[in-house]
């Protein structure tokens, strides 16, 4: 049984199978969105905390790195209330559409990528910092130097935030709701199917996902390499 | 001023205040009084009242942990005293002076040696204005390498490089040449003379005795974080007058 289900999934794969394509082809994009939108937030915010001096900077890294972890399904529980009908943003009726998807994913993905990129430009702040002083280096030029010099450590915090994006599965099947050719992804679909005993589908899905994260490694890998090469890590 | 007042916080910029009018010559002078840095109860740097008035090199010497780094890093605006006050200022007017420094351990931008360059030019100079700059601490054929990949002395001169493009008329140099080969060390000494003739004061730390001589016109002599002896240059390596100079003249351990 085991056999002919794996032999099915290649078969789907090598056929392109059109409800295979189509779930595929939404989980890239409410992953890519969310992650467009994660670092547009969690650049600026990691950037901002890591070259500044405050009084409680320490409490909000300490949240930030917590933050990391927060449960899938919390994160899911959480903004299905926040966008359910009696919630605060329930007249905006996303509940259940991609966008509610991609709501959940950036709630998840932000603090990665904030906390990540604290990390790499504190680093680079403690060398940097007497340097930028005495060539009194305007805030918006540091920021950018900061961001540019850190752009290999940077892409693959971004990869992480993909890896973490495309694979998650609570928080998108809560909000979401897994509805065949609108929400469903390929992580709830992969649960469904396999619920459903339908092995060849979810198989096919879980080599595809894989694929995707050997490939986002990959490219982690490639990365790390090429800014040793240059002696930029 | 009573030095015993609490120091006047001001940022570097507004320190670098206009000096007396009696002398009309451009030289920045820099005057100290009674300057102090204290950090969680450890005593670093106390009571500083120096006046570098004069043109050229002005050499701080003294043995490690007597203060020298934290001396130019406070003058330079990197660290606030906590005590006393300072000025840093031309004769004849400016307010404001540019200075530059160029650190023990090179800070290089993950960029290329060209880059690098560029990144700290006030003056946008034209890319051949840049590649005589490079050409002129001998690193013109390296414009377009990673700057991280350079030798230790290589760095160093592209940090030279980069503090001079600035243009400053006050130029802090903490131990630029230590552990360097002496084609290096000889390009940097040339520089900093050439940068002297051209009106550019330094203030250049180093604990080769061999390079005080060849480059001071004057020297501090720093010794745990105190100043025990400021004179010209003549006079400090011939005849000097406090003991702890004398000690570390002759190579002696001074503690």
């Amino acid at each position: 049984m085991l056999d002919s289900a794996f032999l099915d999934a290649f078969r789907l794969i090598a056929t392109v199978n059109a409800d295979l394509y189509e779930i595929l082809w939404l989980s890239v994009q409410v992953s890519i969105t969310a992650l467009l939108v994660s670092v547009v937030l969690g650049f600026p915010l990691g950037t901002t905390l890591a070259i500044s001096d405050f009084r409680g900077k320490n409490l909000c890294t300490t949240v930030l790195n917590a933050l990391m972890g927060l449960p899938p399904v919390v994160v899911g529980l959480l903004v299905y209330l926040a966008l359910s009908r009696s919630g605060p943003f329930g007249v905006l009726e996303l509940l259940y559409t991609p966008t509610a998807m991609v709501i959940a994913q950036v709630v998840l993905i932000t603090p990665i990528i904030a906390a990540l990129t604290y990390q790499v430009i504190d680093d680079l702040h403690q060398e940097y910092r007497e340097l930028f002083l005495s060539l009194d280096i305007h805030l918006a030029k540091a920021i950018i130097a900061y961001l540019w010099d850190a752009r290999y450590s940077l892409i693959t915090t971004v990869l992480a935030g993909f890896g973490r994006a495309i694979s998650e599965v609570g928080a998108v099947m809560i909000v979401g709701g897994n509805i065949d050719h609108l929400t469903r992804v390929m992580t709830t679909a992969i649960a469904l199917e396999t619920s459903k005993g339908e092995l060849a589908i979810a198989l096919a899905l879980g080599v595809v996902l894989l694929t995707l994260a050997l490939l986002v490694n990959g490219l982690v890998t490639a990365v790390r390499t090429r800014a040793r090469r240059y002696g930029y890590n | 001023m009573d030095s015993s007042q609490p120091f006047e916080h001001v940022h570097a910029d507004m320190v670098t205040t206009k000096a007396s009018t009696t002398n009309q010559s451009e030289t920045p002078c820099i005057r100290t009084r009674s300057l102090g840095l204290t950090i969680r109860g450890l005593t670093l740097l106390n009571d500083i009242s120096i006046q570098v008035t004069t043109p050229g090199i002005t050499m701080i010497l003294g043995p490690n942990g007597a203060g020298k780094s934290l001396l130019i890093k406070c003058l330079h605006g990197l660290i606030t005293p906590t005590r006393g006050r300072f000025e840093i200022g031309l004769h004849q007017g400016v307010d404001l002076i540019p200075q530059a420094m160029v650190f023990q351990k090179p800070v290089l931008l993950r960029r290329s040696v060209i880059d690098n360059l560029q990144f700290s030019d006030r003056h946008s100079h034209q890319r051949e204005a840049l590649e005589l700059a490079l050409e002129a601490v001998r690193l013109l054929e390296k414009k377009d390498q990673p700057a991280t990949q350079l030798s230790g002395g290589e760095q160093q001169r592209l940090s030279l490089a980069r503090a001079l493009i600035t243009q400053p008329k006050l130029l802090f140099l903490d131990e630029p040449t230590a552990s360097l080969d002496p084609a290096s060390v000889l390009i940097i000494e040339q520089l900093i003379n050439q940068a002297s003739h051209e009106g550019v004061k330094s203030v250049f730390i180093s604990h080769d005795i061999g390079q005080a001589k060849r480059l001071a016109s004057d020297v501090i002599f720093l010794n745990r974080g105190q100043v025990t002896e400021h004179t010209d240059a003549a006079t400090f390596f011939t005849n000097p007058q406090s003991r702890e100079a004398k000690a570390y003249l002759n190579g002696e351990i001074v503690l």
